[in-house]
């Protein structure tokens, strides 16, 4: 049965096209897909991501089961408020999903997790979590608006009351903290997001979400779908569940092998097949392209490099370059001259860093 | 949805089809075809001289969701595209049914087009296709 988030009608009434999104009825855009996107480079645009899934931990050994349960060492996190991106992975290495640790005391960490994985991950959590005597509890009751763009810091900051004024003003980067809305309304607000601009995530009680919604409309900030929210995450870099990483695939072949931690005394679910596979090198990678022909690259198209074929990943049309991007996964080593394979024709393609975009600029080689 | 206009003639497929003064045949998609892709970002058109079937595809319109086939409704030879699409693939957005329009084919036979759908048989398949 198609699920609804506590925003369904609001979006409807603002002329959404709605698709369906891993089991969720979803707003994709609200007229203009691509005009969204450069709002959000430009200005501030928000997000209904309330289909993501919340999960609280708690219990004295949380910290203790999270060093076992994900690739990133929450070790880094010192200080409440403070969060990690990382990943959960299978005993053979593979990524069982990708997601958020927020550490919010020693014995209460919260986590967000994809919308398309959620019952495979509780299970998931919860089979791991049992041996640690871990009080694994969801929260839908909770709706989650990312507010996203140059302005949208100051447009949020301008609906809370003076004391959370000056407490969310100060949140650094990957961090969090509660905060009251002028309303009276209880929040959580981690300056956290999924395109590569600044901007805040926020935690909303389900009762005043809509409430919350329009106060944000009210200030200015437009509605965005998730076909914005697809094209401005590809453009920062970011990976996509499901498309540019899953269960057969390791963080090293995902380009996420920055978010694994090989600390010393610390063995995550995993870390055996990775240490073997940086040993033996690992055989396929993650690489960024662009196309400076005109075309669009798509998931699922063929690549060929130096060393063999691969895959395009994800695939799209910046809208901020005007020109195709997308990540592939190739055999490891130099790809040489790269070409892609588009209804039969083979047309070059350039090998860059990514992201592709940051905070509204086209990065350097791009 | 906008006026679907009285001279054109439509592909279950959502192409459309004007036979002009010359006898020769302009084709394009409908607005709702690019309603259904949204922003359209990219347009591979046939080349002037191309030998087109009726039902076989001979151009692509990308958006930035989905690429589609655009079948030709008549077998014949290209004899025009609209070029300032390559630059402006935004424009079959903007006006599906005028500016928009993608190529014109010197058709071998005409009366391949009495088998398409009129604007009120396509406005019906519309219909029914949102139900």
């Amino acid at each position: 049965m198609t699920q609804k988030t506590l925003l369904n009608d609001t979006h409807r009434a603002l002329g959404a096209k709605m698709v369906d999104f891993g089991g969720w009825d979803m707003p994709l855009h609200y007229g203009s897909q691509v005009d969204e996107h450069h709002l959000v480079r430009r200005d501030a645009g928000m997000f209904d991501v309330s289909h993501m899934t919340v999960v609280d931990l708690r219990g004295a050994r949380v910290r203790e089961f999270l060093r076992k349960l994900v690739a990133n060492s929450v070790d880094k996190l010192k200080v409440p408020g403070k969060a990690l991106y990382t990943a959960m992975l299978n005993p053979q290495g593979g990524v069982v999903d990708d997601l958020i640790v927020y550490y919010m005391g020693e014995e209460f960490f919260r986590l967000v997790v994809n919308a398309a994985t959620r019952e495979k991950d509780l299970a998931w959590i919860n089979e791991q979590a049992r041996p640690f005597g871990i009080d694994v509890l969801e929260r839908p009751e909770f709706g989650l608006v990312a507010v996203q763009g140059p302005t949208a810091r100051e447009r949020v900051i301008g609906l809370l009351d003076a004391k959370s004024t000056e407490a969310v003003s100060k949140i650094a980067r990957f961090a969090a903290t509660e905060a009251t809305s002028k309303d009276g309304v209880p929040l959580f607000v981690a300056r956290t997001g999924y395109t590569g601009e600044d901007g805040f995530e926020i935690l909303v009680p389900a009762a005043r979400t809509v409430d919350f919604w329009n106060a944000l409309l009210a200030a200015g900030v437009k509605p965005a779908g998730l076909g914005a929210r697809d094209t401005l995450r590809l453009e920062a870099g970011m990976n996509l569940y499901g498309q540019d990483m899953d269960e057969t695939v390791t963080p090293y072949e995902a380009g996420l092998a920055w978010t694994v931690a090989l600390d010393a005394d610390r063995d995550f679910t995993g870390r055996g097949v990775l240490e073997a596979q940086k040993s033996a090198g690992v055989p396929r990678q993650l690489i960024g392209l662009v196309m400076d022909e005109k075309g669009v690259l798509r998931h699922g198209q063929k690549v060929l490099t130096a060393n063999g074929d691969g895959e395009i990943l994800s695939g799209t049309f910046s809208p901020t370059l005007g020109k195709a991007i997308a990540f592939a996964r190739v055999p490891a080593g130099a790809p040489g001259d790269v070409r892609v394979d588009i209804r039969g024709r083979e047309v070059p393609v350039r090998v860059v860093k990514f992201p592709f975009v940051r905070e509204g600029k086209p990065q350097d080689g791009v | 949805m906008s006026e679907i206009p009285g001279d054109l003639k439509f592909l279950k497929s959502h192409e459309w089809a004007r036979v002009e003064g010359d006898g020769k045949v302009t084709i394009g998609i409908s607005d709702h075809a690019q309603g259904l892709l949204g922003d359209l970002v990219y347009v591979e058109l046939p080349t002037i001289g191309d030998r087109v079937e009726a039902g076989n595809a001979c151009a692509v319109v990308e958006s930035v969701k989905a690429a589609s086939d655009v079948y030709s409704p008549v077998t014949g030879k290209v004899v025009e595209v609209n070029a300032a699409l390559s630059d402006k693939p935004e424009t079959i957005n903007e006006d599906a049914y005028g500016e928009g329009w993608v190529f014109v084919v010197q058709p071998d036979n005409l009366d391949q087009l009495n088998e398409l759908l009129s604007p009120d048989e396509y406005a019906e398949l519309l219909e029914e296709e949102g139900h």
